[in-house]
């Protein structure tokens, strides 16, 4: 437990003098700001109208609806994008500059090593993650939303964003240059979240598989309020995955 | 304290290691001496558990390097050829972050980093960040990481390369006094630093080795240079010449 503290601690430390880190959080809350005050006016737009639609039977806004699952939909997207960014160079630079020797002939194991930087990935998903509920805090405080929909949704984001960083990090595994790692794992994450397309032109088992592969409808579940098994079995499933492959990639090293 | 048998090293096809044994009791500082590409490296990261042999055994302080990796990696210090730093680190983050990996007591890291700061001196930059070292001051932080925990077996990988000749001299001094309580095994290219530092020699080249011996047997009738330039193969004697004549 010491070792994995040690190496977590090591990571975050280089998270923070690295501009990367402040870089990719700036930028995703950002985003978040502007899709949060995008879907926000839509929200205002939609319930000026609402006369008008209740007198055509049309259903009224809704306030989670509308925003939050729009923003934690739109934040998965987002994430594609930048959770490259900051598990790129996790393991890739440490082979790079050779201190991959030092550790690898230190009395700590492989898993010690994956789980100390899965770790400090996991610190520096939940800041950001955490700074971006400012947004929905806003429509608590100002606004009557259903708030458990809410908490499940964060819930359910900070499971993807997860899975998403550990994918990332087996990729960073496989090669030593970051650029490599940090384009295969957007090119990864994208095809994983867009590969429920073709179930629109397919039916049967195969359709269901790719829909249950794809983050979308599992985060739906949780931004829904609720909390599935199926969903939740999905995202622990992927984080396993992720750090089963990180650990295979190493070992292999170890014993090259 | 170290026994190596029969260890082999293939790249694919090419064998950079072949057949080399030798051993080093407790107290023993061994010069590893060899033309450049002789495979002092290679056979190192293997004594340090980095790379597994192809076939052949090692023990290093009595366990086995693959069979009991991990009750190796908690004995030797190991200095790799480059030396392993974290640049955005600074020098006692650093040698923090080492010690805790290699398993320090807490209550005694704080003392542990005074000392190597001290011995491997080191002192007046640990405030300053790795990358912003000059190539001497890395390749002692590099020393200080390996021995912060006092392990059994010291193994470095040309330790004193990079270093101006004041810096050798005192590199030189600081391994001879680990040689006390520690056994020590460093490669190196120079000669001279073998017959003031060492007390045991074994040369390598083109993967084998061609001679092991006490200093102390070698210098009565030869010297090490002849010793040396006889044992490597003809057509190396151009770069054989080059390790005599090199060093302070
Ligand atoms: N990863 C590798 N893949 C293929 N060949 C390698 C690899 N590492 C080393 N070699 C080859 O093995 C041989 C021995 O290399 P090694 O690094 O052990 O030499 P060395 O004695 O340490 O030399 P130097 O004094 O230059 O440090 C060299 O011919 C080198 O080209
Ligand atoms: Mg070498």
């Amino acid at each position: 437990m010491r070792n994995i503290i040690a190496i977590c601690k090591r990571e975050l430390l280089s998270f923070f003098v690295s501009p990367i880190a402040y870089f990719v959080i700036t930028g995703f809350t950002l985003l978040v700001g502007f899709f949060f005050f995008n879907y926000f006016s839509l929200f205002l737009r939609m319930y000026q109208m609402s006369a008008y639609l209740s007198m055509r039977g049309m259903p009224l806004p809704n306030l989670n609806q509308t925003i939050i699952e729009g923003v934690y939909q739109t934040m998965i997207v987002i994430l594609v994008f930048l959770v490259p960014l900051l598990t790129m160079r996790i393991v890739a630079e440490d082979k790079r500059r050779g201190t991959f020797e030092l550790l690898l002939t230190s009395p700590v194991s492989v898993f010690e090593i994956v789980m100390g930087k899965f770790l400090s990935l996991a610190v520096i998903i939940f800041a950001m993650l955490s700074i971006s509920f400012i947004f929905p805090l806003l429509l608590i405080v100002y606004g009557a939303p259903e708030v458990p929909p809410i908490l499940s949704g964060f819930v359910g984001v900070l499971l993807c964003t997860l899975g998403f960083a550990s994918i990332g990090m087996a990729v960073s595994s496989f090669t030593e240059n970051q650029i490599v790692a940090g384009v295969s794992s957007m090119v990864t994450l994208l095809l994983l979240y867009v590969i429920q397309a073709p179930a629109e032109s397919l039916d049967g088992t195969v359709a269901d598989v790719l829909r249950y592969l794809s983050p979308v409808d599992q985060v739906q579940d949780f931004v829904r309020g609720v909390v599935t098994l199926k969903a939740t079995v999905y995202f622990v499933s992927m984080i396993t995955l992720g750090l089963f492959l990180s650990q295979r990639a190493l070992d292999a090293l170890r014993w090259r | 304290m170290i026994e190596v048998k029969n260890l082999c090293k293939s790249y694919g096809d090419y064998k950079a290691v072949i057949d080399v044994s030798f051993s080093a009791a407790k107290g023993d500082i061994v010069g590893f001496l060899g033309p450049n590409g002789a495979g002092k490296t290679t056979t190192i990261r293997m004594l340090s558990t980095y790379l597994p042999p192809t076939s052949g055994t090692a023990t290093v302080a009595g366990y086995d390097v693959i069979a009991q990796a991990d009750e190796v990696r908690r004995r030797i210090g190991y200095l790799p050829e480059n030396p392993p730093l974290y640049g955005e680190m600074t020098v006692r983050e650093y040698l923090k972050f080492v010690g805790e990996i290699k398993g320090v007591a807490r209550a005694q890291l704080a003392s542990r980093i005074d000392e190597v700061l001290e011995r491997c001196f080191i002192k007046d930059v640990r405030n300053k960040l790795c990358q912003h070292l000059s190539r001497g001051y890395r390749q002692r932080v590099g020393l200080a990481q390996a021995i912060i925990h006092h392990p059994q077996v010291i193994i470095l990988d040309e330790p004193t390369s990079g270093l101006d000749p004041r810096q050798i001299i005192e590199i030189r001094q600081l391994i001879k006094s680990l040689g006390q309580d520690h056994t020590v095994l460093l490669s190196t290219h120079i000669l001279p630093e073998v017959s003031m530092v060492c007390n045991k020699v074994v040369i390598i080249s083109r993967g084998r080795v061609v001679m092991e011996s006490r200093l102390s047997d070698l210098t009565r009738d030869k010297s090490l240079e002849q010793v040396f330039l006889e044992s490597v193969s003809h057509d190396e004697v151009v770069d054989a010449a080059a390790c005599v004549n090199q060093g302070a």
